[in-house]
C-alpha cells in the first residue's frame, strides 16, 4: 500500500484563532490533571491516610475517558480540518493503548513478585525467583513440547482442508448446501464442543465411537493413554477449524484465474500436474495467510483442553494457556503465572515474527 | 467433458472415468458432511432421550426410541413447562441474555471503532511520534498475537480495583478488545475496494471527509461490516476463557454455564445434551442464514 501522503487529499484553509488553540490545550491538561489528582486522591485514601475517596477506582476511569473524549475533541478544536482526519484513527488507538500497553506494562511487575491470592501479604517482589522456578518446572516445559505438536498438527489440518476447498470448487451440485454444512463446526463453542464430542461421542462406556470400536474388536481408551489424547485434543480442535481454513482457500480458489488453467488442461497437462505446477504455486499467498492465522489461534488453544482432560493424563495434553488457567484457578499462584504467560508471549512473539521472516523469504525466491 | 462418439471405445472409457471421478467427489463430500452434522445429530437427539436409552445406543428417533422432553424439561423449556415457573429456565435465560448483551455490544462497539480506523488509515497519512501507517496498522493487527493468558490476569486485579469484575460492561470492554484486530482487516480490505474518485467527487460537491465518509463510503462499505460483525459475533458468542475468569454470578455467559455442569458427575446426558444444543443453536441458525456474510468475511483479507 501506498503511504507517502494522503490518497484523499483535502484542501482547507483552516483559519484557527489563538484563543480556539489555547481553549482546546485547555481541555486536554485540565482534564488529564483532573484525572491525575483523582487517581492521587484515591491512592492516599487507599493508603489510608486520608478520610475521603471513593469506594472503587471506578471514578478515576470516568475521568480517564473524559480525558479521552476532551483529546479527541481537542484534536478538532485545536488542528481543525487536518484533526478530523485523526479522529478517525485515534479512538480505536486510545482504546487499544489503555486496554493493552497498562495491562502489559501491570503484569510485567507482578510477573517478578510472589503474589498469591491466597496470602494476605500482597505481591512482594521477589527478584529472579520465577524465573528460576518457571527454569525448573518440568510441567511448564512439558506444555511447551506439546504446543508445538499442536502447531504441528495445523499442516494436517492444512492439507485436508485443501483438499475440501478443491472438491467444493469442482463442478458439483448442492455446492451451497455442502458450503453450510461444511461451515458448521466454526461456529460451535469449543466448550460445547467439549462437551459434544469430547465427554459424550467418546464416553468410554455409551459413546458411539466406543461403540463402534467395541464392535470392532477394539478396547476404547480415549484419555487414558497420553499419545492417543493428544491425538484426541487434536482431532477436535482440527474439527472446529478446518472450515477456516478451508473457506479462506476457496475464496483464493475462486478467485484464481480460470485462464491459466485452461491454457494447462490445452497444453495437455494431467490434473495432478496442473495442480502441482499451477494451482499450488498460485495459491501460496493465500495459503500462507491462512496458515498464519490458524497458527495464531492455535498458539490460544485452551477451551477444549480445560474441559475435557483438564491437561491429563499426567500433562500429556496441556497447552501452555491450559496450565497456566490451572495456575490461576486451582493454586491462585498469580505472579508466578503471569511470569510464564509473560515468557509465553516473548516466545510467540520471536516464534511468529520468524516464522513471517521465512517465509516472506522463501516465497521471493524465484521458482 | 466432452464424448464426441458415444458408441465409441475411447468416448466409453472417457465416459466411465467420468463417472468414477464424480463419485468419489460426492462420497468425498458425502462422507465429511456426516462429519461435521454427526455431533451436531447426536447432541440434539440425546437431548430426547431417556436413560436406557443412552445406555443402549439408539440412534434415530422414532425409528429405535421414542422421542421424550427429559432433557429439555431439566432447562425448563417443554411444552409442559413453559407455562409455569420455573427458576432453572430464569438461570438459563440469564444466562442467555448475558451472552447476547455481551457479544452484541461488543460486536457493535469493535465494528464502529475497527471501521473508522481502517477507513482512516486506507485513505490518510499520518504520523503519530515516530509511527506511520503501516506501522499503525502492523499495531493494530498484532493485537491479534497476544495471547489471553497474558492480559487475563492484570484485567482481573484492575476490573477487582475499578468494580467491574462479574460486570457486563468489563467483558464487553475485552471482548472489543479481542475482535477489533480481526474488524480492522476485513474493514480495510473492504475500504481500499472502494474507489477514491466517490469520495472527491462527494468533496467537490460540498461535503465533509466526515460527511463523506457516512453518506457515500459506509453505504457500500455495509455488506463488509456486516461481515466482520457477524465474524465477531460468533467468537464472542463462543469465547469462554474470560468469560471464566472475570466472571462469578451476575455476568456469567452461556459457556461458562455449560462448562459449569460438564464437571457435574453422573450421566446427566439428556439435560447436558439439552444445554449444549440451547447454547449452539443460535449460532448454527446464523450460519444456516448470514453464510454469505460469514463466508465474506473470512474471505476478505485472504485474496489480494
Amino acid at each position: 500500500m501506498n503511504t507517502d501522503g494522503d490518497l484523499l487529499h483535502t484542501v482547507t484553509a483552516d483559519n484557527i484563532s489563538d484563543s480556539r488553540k489555547r481553549l482546546g490545550k485547555l481541555m486536554v491538561w485540565g482534564t488529564a490533571l483532573f484525572c491525575v489528582m483523582l487517581a492521587l486522591l484515591q491512592a492516599i485514601y487507599q493508603a489510608g491516610s486520608i478520610g475521603i475517596g471513593f469506594e472503587t477506582w471506578r471514578p478515576i476511569l470516568y475521568a480517564y475517558m473524559l480525558w479521552a473524549t476532551a483529546l479527541c475533541a481537542a484534536q478538532v478544536i485545536v488542528n481543525g480540518e487536518k484533526g478530523k482526519r485523526t479522529l478517525f484513527v485515534l479512538p480505536a488507538a486510545l482504546f487499544v493503548i489503555s486496554l493493552v500497553v497498562f495491562p502489559l506494562l501491570f503484569a510485567l511487575y507482578i510477573s517478578f513478585t510472589d503474589w498469591n491470592l491466597a496470602s494476605p501479604n500482597g505481591p512482594q517482589p521477589n527478584g529472579w525467583d520465577n524465573l528460576v522456578q518457571m527454569w525448573n518446572d518440568s510441567f511448564y516445559w512439558n506444555a511447551l513440547t506439546n504446543m508445538v505438536y499442536y502447531v504441528l498438527a495445523v499442516s494436517v489440518e492444512y492439507v485436508i482442508a485443501f483438499g475440501l476447498a478443491l472438491l467444493l470448487n469442482a463442478q458439483i451440485r448442492a455446492r451451497k448446501f455442502f458450503r453450510v454444512v461444511f461451515l458448521l463446526p466454526l461456529m460451535l463453542s469449543p466448550v460445547a464442543v467439549s462437551w459434544m464430542i469430547g465427554k459424550s461421542m467418546l464416553e468410554v462406556r455409551f459413546g458411539p465411537i466406543s461403540r463402534i470400536i467395541r464392535d470392532l474388536g477394539g478396547e476404547p481408551t480415549f484419555f487414558g493413554d497420553p499419545e492417543i489424547a493428544r491425538f484426541m485434543i487434536m482431532a477436535m480442535d482440527a474439527w472446529t477449524f478446518i472450515p477456516f481454513i478451508m473457506i479462506m482457500l476457496l475464496a483464493g480458489l475462486q478467485a484464481m484465474p480460470s485462464e491459466v488453467l485452461e491454457a494447462s488442461k490445452v497444453d495437455g497437462a494431467s490434473g495432478w500436474q496442473s495442480f502441482k505446477e499451477i494451482i499450488f504455486p498460485l495459491m501460496l499467498p493465500v495459503s500462507v495467510t491462512a496458515v498464519v492465522i490458524r497458527i495464531i489461534f492455535k498458539l490460544k488453544l485452551a477451551d477444549i483442553i480445560i474441559n475435557v482432560t483438564s491437561g491429563g493424563p499426567g500433562g500429556a495434553t496441556d497447552s501452555v494457556t491450559s496450565f497456566i488457567f490451572r495456575e490461576y484457578r486451582d493454586r491462585s499462584n498469580v505472579g508466578y503465572g503471569t511470569l510464564l504467560a509473560m515468557v509465553y508471549l516473548v516466545l510467540i512473539v520471536i516464534f511468529v515474527t520468524l516464522f513471517l521472516k521465512l517465509v516472506s523469504r522463501w516465497m521471493e525466491r524465484p521458482a | 467433458m466432452s464424448v464426441i462418439f458415444k458408441d465409441h471405445e475411447a468416448g466409453l472409457r472417457v465416459q466411465t472415468k467420468w463417472w468414477a471421478s464424480r463419485t468419489a467427489i460426492y462420497m468425498t463430500l458425502s462422507i465429511w458432511a456426516v462429519v461435521c452434522l454427526f455431533p451436531i445429530f447426536w447432541t440434539i437427539t440425546t437431548s430426547f432421550k431417556l436413560a436406557p436409552d443412552v445406555m443402549k445406543g439408539n440412534l434415530i428417533p422414532w425409528w429405535d426410541f421414542t422421542p421424550r422432553w427429559k432433557g429439555w424439561e431439566s432447562i425448563g423449556l417443554s411444552p409442559r413447562l413453559i407455562g409455569e415457573v420455573s427458576t432453572v429456565r430464569e438461570e438459563f435465560f440469564k444466562r442467555f441474555w448475558n451472552s447476547a448483551v455481551v457479544s452484541i455490544s461488543a460486536s457493535l462497539l469493535a465494528v464502529i471503532l475497527g471501521s473508522l480506523a481502517a477507513y482512516g488509515l486506507s485513505r490518510f497519512s499520518y504520523r503519530f511520534g515516530f509511527m506511520k501507517n503501516s506501522d499503525i496498522s502492523f499495531f493494530f493487527l498484532s493485537q491479534m498475537i497476544l495471547p489471553p493468558v497474558v492480559l487475563a490476569l492484570p484485567f482481573l486485579v484492575l476490573y477487582k480495583s475499578l468494580g467491574l469484575l462479574d460486570s457486563r460492561i468489563g467483558l464487553i470492554l475485552l471482548y472489543t478488545l479481542m475482535v477489533l484486530p480481526i474488524v480492522i482487516w476485513i474493514m480495510r480490505d473492504q475500504f481500499q475496494g472502494i474507489p477514491i474518485e466517490l469520495e472527491e467527487a462527494a468533496l467537490v460537491d460540498g461535503l465533509g471527509i466526515w460527511g463523506a465518509f457516512m453518506q457515500i463510503v459506509m453505504p457500500i462499505a455495509l455488506p463488509g461490516m456486516v461481515a466482520a460483525f457477524i465474524l465477531s459475533l460468533v467468537l464472542c458468542w463462543n469465547e469462554y476463557f474470560f468469560a471464566a475468569l472475570l466472571t462469578s454470578t451476575n455476568a456469567t455467559t452461556l459457556p461458562v454455564m455449560v462448562a459449569s455442569q460438564t464437571g457435574s458427575q453422573g450421566i446427566n446426558w439428556w439435560s447436558m445434551a439439552a444445554l449444549s444444543s440451547a447454547a449452539i443453536l443460535p449460532l448454527v441458525i446464523v450460519a444456516i442464514a448470514l453464510e454469505k456474510y460469514i463466508i465474506k468475511g473470512m474471505a476478505a483479507g485472504a485474496v489480494k
